[in-house]
């Protein structure tokens, strides 16, 4: 299969970036300024990321679609308002996760924002669950960049006017020139930010005048380090179709009047709640400078194995290494000291509270 | 630094009668990025060649730092265990990462000079 580029790889190239290959597109790792400056500057000032490989989906429907969407998400659909967003899963019928997901409800009907390596495996499973009826519209014109860090706001409101007026996990229409864009306040670094969502053919200039404001291209690496210091999942590693949202601490964005009716797994998530579970994620805070990686095996201070890290690295804003991972129940209280197998030796760490780095969102529905 | 000898694995050694510093290659740590982590070989730890010495790793991940010729360590470089950035900012100068005492000087012999590295650091780029 041919790699496929998004419409800012031009753009990427000429500042400099090193690619790699993610869900099948060729995306800029970091640029010149490397990992950690690019990790610094978006949490001290602005950064951009294309995050263009990610999923638009669009479904037009209205009371209908709600009942038929509500049969794989867990999220009460009725109570969103216009233009709100709400983070979300589309749920496997053992309680596991295919797919994570921001959808926002839109005048028409409902706008899913999924992950690119899940997308159309996603589209899928939602043909075969709302049975043809609507039109799913997966838009490959569409362009995605998200601009987040402190200064994001007024760098964007230079561009566009009247956006420092969205509450957070809230989106609207916007025009840029004589084009019409979607843009929520969301992100995926624990900072406030902006997502955009923009024809192809404008998202090179667009990106470009982020730039000439002040604004810098951020790479998949920093956004790595950013999501984890910020307690941020990354689907395929730290949930999957064999981890329910109870299991993965994310119980919050299962609405609670869901629990009463019917959807995918909701069976086991009901018994889940009831029963309490074997496994659950946490956050894990290494006691000295060695990094736990995916995959590191957790043990307890009599060497019993507990559990697995899904994702680790350094946080440049920690100043020090971080990982998450699944540990058994019994272990997940904070403070428990456990030990990390890394290279044949057991190093200290400790269980610790999500997130890793304190988030700077502005007031609005916080949720995330 | 004409002086310096390199090997496949990206280290540098540099000689001087029977101690040879080595670091890894100013090539190597842009391929990693940004160094966050380092571990060394303690002081007196008798070492054969090609055998792993340590750890570097960097924001995406760990790599192994081999010793391109046997000898015992006979010093290493805390500054970059305490300040890992310093790697990044000087690595073929500041930044080494230990000190050995050869055994046999012979096996310098084998490795790359500063252009036949720089051709095969060239080649593994592609």
């Amino acid at each position: 299969m041919e790699i496929k580029k998004t419409p800012l790889f031009k753009l990427h190239t000429a500042y400099g970036a090193k690619f790699v290959e993610f869900a099948g597109y060729q995306m800029p790792i970091q640029y010149k300024n490397g990992v950690i400056q690019e990790h610094n500057i978006t949490r001290t000032k602005s950064g951009i990321f294309d995050v263009s490989h990610m999923g638009q989906l669009f479904i037009k429907g209205k009371e209908e679609l709600i009942n038929d969407l509500e049969k794989i998400l867990p999220t009460d659909l009725n109570k969103l308002s216009i233009n709100q967003c709400k983070y979300s899963f589309l749920m496997k019928y053992n309680g596991g996760i295919y797919d994570d997901l921001i959808i926002t409800k839109i005048e028409d009907g409902f706008m899913i924002i999924l992950n690119a390596a899940c997308k159309e495996n996603d589209l899928k499973i939602l043909s075969s669950v709302l049975e043809n009826k609507y039109i799913l519209n997966l838009r490959e014109d569409l362009s995605l960049v998200a601009i987040q860090g402190p200064e994001s706001k007024d760098i964007l409101e230079k561009i566009i006017k009247g956006i420092s007026n969205l509450k957070f996990m809230n989106g609207n229409k916007f025009n840029y020139k004589s084009t019409s864009l979607y843009i929520t306040r969301s992100g995926y670094t624990g900072e406030d930010g902006f997502e955009i969502s923009l024809p192809n053919n404008i998202a090179e200039e667009f990106v470009k005048k982020l730039i000439e404001n002040g604004s810098a291209l951020i790479g998949l690496g920093a956004r790595d380090t950013l999501r984890l210091e910020a307690g941020l999942c990354l689907y395929g590693h730290d949930i999957n179709e064999d981890t329910s949202p109870v299991e993965a601490n994310l119980k919050w964005a299962i609405s609670k009047q869901r629990l009463n009716s019917k959807f995918s797994g909701s069976n086991e998530i009901k018994k889940q709640l009831e029963n309490g579970v074997d496994k659950l994620r946490v956050g894990i805070k290494p006691e000295n400078r060695i990094i736990a990686r995916e995959s590191t095996k957790i043990f307890d201070k009599n060497n019993n194995e507990i559990g697995k890290v899904t994702s680790g690295t350094f946080g440049p804003s920690v100043k020090g290494p971080i990982a998450m991972g699944y540990v058994n129940n019994s272990h997940a209280k904070i403070n428990n000291k456990v030990f990390l197998e890394v290279r044949g030796k057991k190093v200290p760490a400790n269980i610790c509270d999500l997130p890793f780095y304190k988030k700077n969102h502005v007031k609005g529905e916080a949720n995330v | 630094m004409s002086n310096l000898k390199f090997s496949k694995e990206h280290e540098w050694i540099k000689l001087d009668g029977d101690i040879a510093t080595i670091g890894i290659t100013k090539h190597a740590t842009e391929m990693l990025g940004d160094i966050v982590f380092v571990e060394l070989p303690e002081k007196g730890s008798s070492l054969e060649k090609d055998s792993t010495a340590g750890v570097v790793e960097s924001t995406k991940a760990a790599s192994d730092v081999y010793i391109p010729v046997s000898g015992e360590v006979t010093e290493n470089n805390q500054g970059i265990v305490d300040d890992p950035a310093k790697i990044n900012a000087d690595p073929e100068g500041a930044a080494w990462f230990f000190k050995v005492k050869i055994k046999n000087k012979s096996e310098i012999d084998g490795l790359m000079n500063k252009e036949e590295y720089e051709k095969f650091a060239k080649e593994s780029n592609k």
